[in-house]
């Protein structure tokens, strides 16, 4: 019975956001402002990962060739599809699911046990459009570009330890990573694709548990401990229905 | 004016509110008191709209708040100014924006205009030079006063008050008793008071309504209260030895 209500829960509280705005331009602001709170300062950590992720694969891939039978550029391929397939599309969002979800779950769960969303509706404003909807549009708008920046720093990652090690060679590596190069605006596809659907997933679910929690400083802990395991969930279930439609012919 | 009419409301099986039925008059302060758990709270909540009452009805200018479509209970909003237990003030925004909030959203002034605005209601309230703060650098006494500031932006028709001097000392409490008196005077608003503290119903209690366990026990005023054979009334009022004491000697005179 829990998960219907929460269910239900969620759908409501989707519905609500679907109002005209009191004010765009009030809106758009507070819009600009989510992409720089939850995209634009969520770069660094995306950066360091993804150089260290993409130097690790390289290093891992090219110690567990050991046939001569396998090409050396298998390192730089595999490097590239495990970067752009899965890497900076769903670890990405399962780690800032981490750092994005329990922000915004802290925040409205704050908001809500001091009243502050009270004080909103109290003046007439629509607080879970003004809340939330510029959070989910704002990560839509952003997570695709993050995501890019993940493939980036991840290719250079590899790059990285193939020009400075000699466990494959740099042109090894970048024939790699041209090799086959057929599926890549697919596959470039399918990574926004799916980044654009998690970024609403770790929003609206995050916002879900944060605006509804009631109580004091216990509950928004818990409240924001649900967003991040609910967001983590809901993503990997929809990575594989994604996967599933948009890869198996 | 508000007038409400046989509210009951009760959770999970558990009646808070039992057929309260009162008149707060316009331009003067109405006090609803009583002790803790009294349904207080739960009773504003249900004359602002945040909690709909199982039964019963909320007539703003003989408007039926209930009975209205969304977007009208929205237009009697943007008439209510609210000051909340906690002050409720945005972390996120600085002094000046916080008392210009409702105004970015619901006015079509320009930025000076609203600045000059927000401005005005902040000394209005006797906080000055304090703009640019966040209200987490502010005491408690100023938040109140801010988010009074920012309750009273909008020229709104009818005030509330939840326990305005909860964890203030007695000087600020008395400030700010004073403060929503005078603003109610000066803008002729309906203003609802929520308070035990018997300070201030002595100083600004125009209209009282005491709540004991969800009913509307007793009405009266700052006069009437002090001289009442109600055993409830006098049981929350005359608390202490001292006030005891007190009452007494105004029997006796």
């Amino acid at each position: 019975m829990n998960i219907f209500y929460h269910i239900g829960g969620y759908f409501l509280l989707m519905k609500s956001l679907f109002t005209k705005p009191e004010k765009i331009s009030v809106y758009w602001d507070r819009t600009l402002d989510e992409i720089i709170a939850l995209g634009i300062k969520s770069l660094g950590i995306v950066v360091i990962m993804s150089f260290f992720m993409g130097s690790v694969l390289v290093i891992q891939t090219a110690t567990a060739i050991d046939s001569p039978l396998i090409p050396r550029y298998t390192v730089g391929f595999t490097l590239k599809q495990s970067i752009i397939l899965e890497f900076s599309p769903t670890i990405m969002s399962l780690i800032l699911a981490g750092k994005i979800g329990s922000n915004i779950a802290s925040e409205l769960g704050t908001m809500r046990v001091t009243e502050q969303i009270d004080a909103l509706e109290i003046m007439g404003v629509n607080s879970a459009g003004y809340l939330i909807s510029p959070k989910i549009i704002g990560l839509m708008m952003i997570f695709p570009i993050v995501v890019i920046f993940s493939m980036f720093f991840g290719f250079l990652g590899g790059g990285f330890i193939a020009y400075t090690t000699d466990l494959v060679s740099i042109e090894d590596f970048l024939f790699g990573i041209r090799v086959f190069s057929g599926d890549n605006g697919f596959m470039i596809f399918y990574a926004l694709f799916k980044s654009i659907v998690f970024a609403f997933i770790i929003t609206s679910v995050s916002s879900y548990f944060g605006y509804n929690a009631r109580g004091g400083a216990l509950e928004v802990g818990k409240a924001s401990t649900d967003a991040v395991v609910y967001s983590s969930i809901i993503i990997l279930f929809s990575n594989v229905l994604i996967t599933q439609l948009l890869l198996i012919p | 004016m508000i007038e409400i009419k046989n509210i009951s409301k009760s959770f999970n099986g558990v009646q808070i509110l039992h057929d309260v039925s009162c008149v707060f008059e316009t331009g003067k302060t109405n006090l609803i008191i009583g002790q803790s758990g009294s349904g207080k709270s739960v009773l504003t909540k249900c004359i602002v709209g945040l909690i709909e009452p199982d039964t019963g009805e909320v007539l703003y200018d003989g408007r039926n708040f209930l009975a209205l479509k969304k977007k009208e209970k929205k237009e009697i909003r943007k008439e209510i100014g609210m000051l909340f237990q906690g002050s409720a003030l945005f972390d996120s925004l600085t002094v000046v924006e916080n008392v210009m909030f409702p105004l970015k959203m619901f006015s079509n002034m320009t930025k000076k205009e609203m600045l000059e605005r927000a401005n005005f209601c902040l000394e209005r309230v006797n906080i000055i030079g304090k703009n640019d703060l966040y209200p987490a650098e502010t005491s408690g006494g100023m938040q109140k006063r801010i988010a009074i500031a920012r309750a009273i932006v909008m020229n709104p028709k009818y005030l509330f008050c939840d326990e305005p001097n909860s964890g203030l000392d007695p000087v600020t409490s008395i400030l700010i008793d004073n403060l929503i008196k005078d603003l109610t005077e000066e803008y002729d608003m309906t203003t609802i008071v929520i308070t035990h503290d018997m300070n201030s119903v002595l100083e600004i209690g125009d209209n009282i309504m005491f709540l004991n366990q969800g009913h509307n026990h007793w009405t009266g005023n700052k006069e009437t209260i002090l001289t009442t054979d109600n055993k409830e009334v006098n049981d929350f009022v005359y608390v202490s030895k001292f006030l005891k004491q007190i009452k007494n000697k105004i029997k006796n005179d």
